[in-house]
């Protein structure tokens, strides 16, 4: 691990990481959250488990609302809540929440700046057996396209609890994409995590990887690979989508010349696509996006999924080359 | 603010902000006549007897909430709240004008007082069920009154939030449909049916007031009973003309989404004129 960044406090051996669904992260949050703040209440359409809500109806069962399978409305009714000073927090899987009630989101949240937190639980294509109606691969785009609105797409359990966290005591909307499957937590509690700044997980100068989600491991391991190869890639973990952090990109940009942007999501519309706004204007270099291609996604194993769908950490290698070649 | 109990002050009320619509959207050149038209009394009531509220200190926190859902039929309000002393009645002409804080459909961070933003419809519903819960889990005294349309009930969102208003027992949540029988494309019960309507809020576990929105005596006994009624959330189903007050607008569906030209106006306005006289003369 050579040139991972020291400042980042990463934990030591990447192989000894504890394997945990960064949902679990949110679900820690809340309750800490709810520890200090009685304003803080918590809203779920049948899929208070799954969401990690349950922890926090546990603690707390007098600011637990349960909507039943009725996203719109809970969405509506978070807005009322938080006009008479509460915090709600939303739950339920992402393809639902803001996938079905965007139209909520955008007038009764954002629009009216209600200070509502949205959490989008279960996304990206590693939701797995459920299939293609289950897995949100959409929600980032859909998002990030409306005005007041903060999305955070936290990188494991450790980083997700300080998103929650972070995001409940900041005025405002804020969207938290989590996803079902447990990922490595190489995190640690003194790892920087500040909503807007993007961190330099790993220093280097050939190309830099910007990846958000799970699929920050996989590009340190891609980096790892690439390090053996003779290629020295920098690696960005993009927790914040928007407001995106410009100066770490044309940073980047500027250094090595070469972009790759790594996403469980369309590449349409998502982080990559938002990283490509910045440099189009910025500092333009040659950028190849890793994510899931203009399409439906498909029963199967987490794994095999992540691997037909091109998100690993051997798609980031590939992707690597296929930039450095048009690198001038 | 100051209550008018007066009914002739408050036809007269109701009459002036019908003439306040009329130059409004007539000054605007697009916007919705039937419905404000027609909800004109149940403004008046409302504004001026029944809401507790401070046009001076729109924030107060005790005040009783106005959460307007069918947000195309906000010229009514702003007029209202114009007349009721929340901003100056100059400003009324700035309805949908570049820089207004009077947008086509409500953005209340615009305008202290306007309490919802709303357009698309059925939004509001689950808006004032949260504001009614979060005023119960605070043990407010304050009733959360909802305006709705009743084409905007098509909106499955609308019946979500009823389900939801009734689990919680939301005595506090007064709903008010205006039954004026039109939307865009013309009857309701052409469009999509919806009676009957009170068997259907009574089978949602509502308790049903049904009164004539345009007679200000039964509105003003139809809030002073939903105030007292407890145990679940109260709908009352305003009956309405669309257009009231107009002859030449009463009950006819194009005009929901349609502002009168300035021959239109002014016959309006000299209709409004008239009836004013006849108010004053107590007939």
């Amino acid at each position: 691990m050579g040139k991972i960044n020291p400042e980042m406090h990463l934990i030591e051996n990447f192989k000894e990481a504890k394997w945990i669904p960064s949902r679990n992260g949110y679900g820690k949050g809340l309750v800490e959250l709810g520890k200090k703040n009685s304003n803080v209440v918590a809203l779920c359409c049948d899929l208070t488990d799954s969401t990690r809500m349950a922890w926090f109806k546990e603690k707390f069962p007098e600011r637990f609302i349960e909507v039943g399978v009725a996203e719109q409305n809970m969405m509506g009714v978070a807005a009322g809540m938080a006009k008479e000073g509460k915090i709600p927090f939303v739950s339920s899987y992402a393809v639902f929440n803001p996938g079905r009630n965007w139209d909520q989101l955008r007038v009764s949240v954002c629009y009216a700046e209600a200070n509502v937190k949205i959490e989008g639980a279960h996304a990206g294509i590693s939701v797995g057996p459920d299939g293609a109606t289950h897995q949100a691969l959409e929600d980032i785009a859909i998002t990030r396209c409306i005005p007041n609105l903060i999305v955070l797409v936290p990188s494991d359990a450790i980083e997700g609890e300080k998103a929650t966290i972070q995001a409940g005591q900041i005025k405002g909307p804020v969207y938290l994409r989590f996803g079902r499957e447990k990922v490595p937590a190489i995190t640690t509690e003194r790892t920087p995590f500040q909503i807007g700044k993007a961190e330099i997980f790993r220093e280097g100068k050939d190309v830099c990887i910007v990846a958000c989600g799970m699929m920050v491991y996989f590009a340190l391991q891609a980096a790892e690979e690439l390090e053996k190869q003779g290629i020295d890639a920098m690696v960005i973990n993009n927790h914040t989508i928007k407001p995106i952090d410009k100066e770490t990109l044309i940073n980047a940009a500027k250094k090595t010349g070469a972009i790759v942007t790594a996403e469980e999501h369309q590449v349409f519309g998502g982080m990559g696509s938002a990283v490509a706004e910045v440099l189009s204007e910025h500092y333009p270099v040659p950028i190849k996006f890793v994510g899931i291609k203009d399409r439906f996604g498909e029963s199967g194993t987490p794994e095999e999924l992540l691997e037909k769908f091109g998100c690993t950490d051997k798609d980031i290698v590939k992707a690597v080359k296929d930039v450095l070649e048009n690198k001038k | 603010m100051e209550k008018i109990t007066d009914l002739k002050e408050l036809k007269l009320m109701a009459n002036t902000i019908r003439k306040d619509l009329i130059e409004m959207l007539l000054e605007a050149k697009s916007g919705h006549s039937a419905g404000p038209l027609g909800m004109a009394d149940v403004f008046a009531v409302l504004y001026f007897n029944i809401l507790n509220y401070n046009p001076k200190n729109p924030e107060w926190k005790e005040r009783d909430r106005l959460i307007l859902s069918n947000g195309h039929i906000v010229p009514v309000r702003y007029a209202a709240m114009a007349e009721a002393g929340f901003f100056p009645k100059e400003e009324l002409k700035t309805l949908r004008k570049l820089g207004t804080r009077l947008q086509g459909h409500p953005h209340d961070l615009a305008l202290p007082g306007l309490e919802s933003t709303s357009g698309p419809l059925g939004q509001g519903t689950s808006i004032a069920a949260g504001v009614a819960l979060a005023a119960k889990m605070d043990k407010k005294d304050f009733h959360v009154i909802c305006l709705a349309g009743d084409g905007e009930i098509n909106e499955g969102q609308a019946w979500e939030a009823f389900m939801f208003a009734a689990k919680n027992k939301l005595d506090n949540l007064i709903y008010v449909i205006d039954r004026n029988f039109i939307q865009i494309d013309g009857n309701t019960e052409g469009i999509m049916p919806l009676d009957p309507l009170n068997k259907k809020f009574e089978a949602f576990n509502f308790h049903v007031i049904e009164l004539d929105g345009n007679n200000i005596k039964e509105l003003i006994k139809g809030f002073e009973k939903a105030k007292t009624l407890t145990g679940k959330p109260i709908c009352i189903i305003a009956n309405t003309v669309p257009g009231k007050g107009v002859s030449f607008m009463e009950n006819k569906f194009e005009w929901h989404g349609m502002p009168p030209n300035k021959e239109q106006a002014e016959k309006a306005l000299k209709e409004l004129n008239e009836t004013e006289e006849k108010i004053k003369a107590g007939n």
